[in-house]
């Protein structure tokens, strides 16, 4: 049952991950994304998927669809049905699902965060009704599909499982948010794994939002420089298997880390802009430590939101520099966004893989096109590849509408 | 394991702006009169049941963040105003931490529409102002901020079984305590593009809009005479669980409940899509109502009216239960009972399923 919940575990479990796939520009899977977070390495090029002649930016960071698929549970037709989001998400999964080492199960928690889910097409639905109103050609499939639940439900398929879907839509910190859900609903006892994650693929309708905003930038993004100008996006997933530490060592898998931390709250401000002193970015981190006990002192590097615009960077930069009090001068903090642009609903859990690469490698991301710190900032910016020991590291994101959640995972040696 | 109550409800419907209108609508049981929607390229237009203006301006929608919204936001707004009205007027719960879930199946469509169709005709001059109200997370930003003391906010998107997900993820964080009261919230608008494909999905189906809410409390005394007392697993429709099985089973771990008791069902008026939902209740020879046969497909907005018909009717000690059926169109059923808060739910749990 829902409610009441019928388990209520006599000590709160420790949550780890076993698996974790990620899809972005830089690549398909861990190796190349690793490869090229360490290295700085930018993944923008002119926007082909769709028209920007007339846009007042033309670059993202767009995924590399493989000609070939891995094969999974779906046949050709579920398949072909999958918009580029879905194709994506599945991607990510499948990988994560292979390193987890799980295998086909009924009743698994799948908790995914997206804010467009199948935008393109719907986009494409609306393009045919008005262009072509008497055509009613894979309109259908378009309506249906459309819907995240469906998509997700295809991915549940890939993976030969069935359970309950959780689509939480909290804008840009939906991949964060979903990973924080599925860590509550282990430690509350509700289950023991969960398949979490975050997806979203670009589309005309989102690019030209943000291009009709001017939040995107003209130039380069540089999160946390004085000069920065504007986001990029960019597209991409992951996904990530969780489970109980008590689980993973009975099956005596891989662990690649340990949740430890997750704070969420909604700033009020406004409905696009921060609080210019990030006062709910300041309570998410503070929540996130609080559980997790560890304090400012114990984080080795942050993986900020950091979009590159004006008013989140300065309003983040706040929220940390007065969070980490003395510590800031010698935290290391960087945002990957600076590489693969902004992920939307699939930030905060590619951003998730990135902390847990960190871990496991030991090394901190850099924004090489860094040059000039804002002011805001107490805290040293990443700017060339370094390796560095780090034992927890600690994940922001942000959304329109202004949920905040903050994310805090430990090295697993 | 705390009790779970609820403090109040509210709706805006194709019936009107309050609970009261739409309690009156589904008692006189005579479907609700269709509006026309002017589909582009098309001669003729297509039905749908929209909520009717307000007789006068809600004064909600002078709050600064409300005044470009889109209607999505406005029907969310004053259900949740009418939830809370209540626990805001009890001195003792004024200032209690709110959360909020809002419920959407296609969420802002007019707004995701008008911008997209900005975009087509020339990006350049797509309006900025429009562009934010297009995310889903919108309507529960913007209603955290007229009730201001909101510190948790989750936007859920599903088919209309994910409103019931919603209440038992507000009832979760007030078991844990970290929120006082929780608003849970399903909102829908529609325009001619849901209308549209509701057409080509579900053909006799009557695309509808409007809000229904929750508010929920851990606090007997703050309680509307309600009690959540069940929700139950989430029945994902898969290879090995179809529509049609996934509704039995939801039926079956409900429990047998008493025919003195009243069923809140989504039944419509489309043969197919009720199919699985009529099967599983055919047995069920107790009093039932059927919001959508009065008002429509509201989507996310039906299944909220359904759980607020079944708390009204157990408020208003019409009856000492009420179920809910939320047979979801494409992604799983879940169902719930709601109780009088002085029900012996000892005695109402003839299966085992329901809270001992």
């Amino acid at each position: 049952m829902l409610f009441p919940a019928s388990t209520t575990p006599q000590a709160t479990p420790r949550v780890v991950i076993t698996g974790a796939g990620i899809v972005t520009a830089l690549g398909i899977g861990w190796k190349p994304n690793a490869e090229g977070f360490r290295a700085g390495r930018r993944a923008f090029r002119p926007v082909s998927l769709f028209d920007v002649s007339r846009q007042r930016v033309k670059i993202a960071a767009e995924v590399d669809l493989p000609k070939n698929f891995p094969t999974t549970r779906l046949n050709r037709r579920q398949f072909a049905r999958l918009d580029r989001a879905g194709k994506i998400l599945v991607l990510a999964a499948l990988e994560a699902w292979r390193q987890a080492g799980w295998e086909a199960a009924e009743n698994l928690p799948l908790v995914l965060g997206t804010t467009a889910g199948g935008m393109l097409l719907g986009e494409a639905y609306y393009r045919q009704a008005v262009q072509q109103p008497s055509r009613q050609r894979q309109q259908a499939t378009r309506a249906v599909y459309y819907q995240p639940q469906v998509q997700t439900r295809v991915l549940l398929d890939a993976l030969g499982s069935s359970g309950p879907i959780t689509i939480i839509s909290n804008a840009c910190a939906s991949g964060a948010n979903a990973i924080g859900h599925a860590w509550d609903l282990i430690r509350s006892g509700q289950t023991e794994r969960v398949i979490a994650g975050g997806y979203d693929a670009l589309g005309e309708l989102v690019f030209s939002g943000f291009d009709s905003l001017q939040a995107l930038s003209p130039t380069i993004c540089r999160p946390f420089d004085a000069r920065r100008d504007g986001l990029a996006l960019g597209e991409g997933a992951a996904v990530v298997n969780l489970e109980t530490l008590e689980s993973a060592r009975r099956r005596g898998v891989e662990i690649l880390g340990e949740l430890i931390g997750y704070g969420t709250a909604i700033d009020q401000h406004h409905l696009t802009q921060p609080h210019p002193q990030g006062n709910t970015t300041l309570t998410v981190m503070k929540q996130a430590c609080a559980v997790a006990g560890v304090a400012p002192e114990d984080i080795g590097y942050i993986n900020a939101h950091g979009t590159g615009t004006v008013l989140n960077d300065s309003s983040e930069a706040f929220a940390i520099s007065e969070w980490a009090g003395l510590r800031a001068a010698t935290l290391p903090v960087s945002s990957t966004k600076a590489s693969i642009g902004h992920l939307l609903g699939g930030a905060g859990a590619v951003e998730a893989v990135v902390c847990l690469m960190t871990l496991r490698e030991q090394w901190l991301p850099p924004e090489i096109e860094f040059e000039t710190p804002d002011p805001a900032c107490k805290f040293p910016i990443v700017q060339k590849p370094q390796d560095a020991r780090v034992n927890v590291v600690l994940s922001n994101s942000f959304g329109f509408g202004g949920v905040n959640a903050a994310l805090i995972f430990r090295r697993w040696a | 394991m705390n009790r779970i109550f609820v403090a109040g409800i509210g709706a805006v419907s194709p019936a009107g702006w309050n609970v009261a209108v739409l309690r009156n609508a589904l008692e006189k049981n005579d479907p609700l009169p269709l509006q026309t929607l002017p589909r582009p390229g098309w001669e003729k237009s297509l039905r749908a049941r929209l909520v009717p203006n307000p007789a006068t301006r809600p004064e909600f929608l002078a709050h600064p963040r409300l005044r470009r919204t889109s209607p999505i936001t406005h029907y969310a707004a004053a259900a949740a105003l009418e939830a809370v009205a209540a626990l805001r007027a009890n001195p003792t719960a004024k200032n209690s931490r709110l959360g909020i879930v809002v419920c959407l199946q296609s969420g802002c469509v007019q707004y995701s529409c008008r911008f997209y169709d900005e975009t087509l005709k020339n990006p350049a001059t797509a309006s900025p102002l429009v562009f934010p109200e297009t995310v889903y997370a919108a309507p529960a930003s913007h209603v955290a901020a007229l009730l201001e003391n909101v510190v948790l906010a989750y936007s859920l998107v599903g088919d209309p079984s994910a409103l019931l997900q919603g209440v038992s993820l507000g009832a979760q964080w007030l078991e844990e305590n970290r929120v006082d009261a929780c608003l849970v919230i399903g909102a829908e608008e529609t325009n001619w593009i849901t209308a549209d494909a509701l057409r080509i999905l579900n053909r006799p189906a009557i695309a509808a809009a409007g809000a229904g809410a929750l508010c929920l409390c851990r606090e007997p005394k703050l309680s509307a005479g309600v009690e959540l007392a069940a929700i139950t697993d989430a029945h994902t429709y898969c290879e090995r669980l179809d529509r049609t099985q996934a509704a039995q089973v939801m039926r079956n771990q409900l429990g047998k409940c008493s025919s003195h008791e009243l069923l809140c069902d989504g039944i419509g008026n489309s043969p197919r899509a009720d199919a699985a939902e009529r099967a599983a209740w055919r047995d069920w020879t107790g009093p039932r109502v059927s919001p959508k046969m009065i008002l429509g497909e509201g989507l996310m907005a039906a299944a909220a009216w359904q759980c607020v018909a079944a708390c009204d009717a157990v408020a208003e000690k019409r009856f000492t239960a009420a179920s809910v059926s939320l047979v979801g169109s494409n992604q799983q059923t879940i169902g719930a009972r709601f109780v009088r808060a002085d029900f012996d739910l000892s005695a109402a749990a003839p299966t085992g399923n329901i809270r001992p």
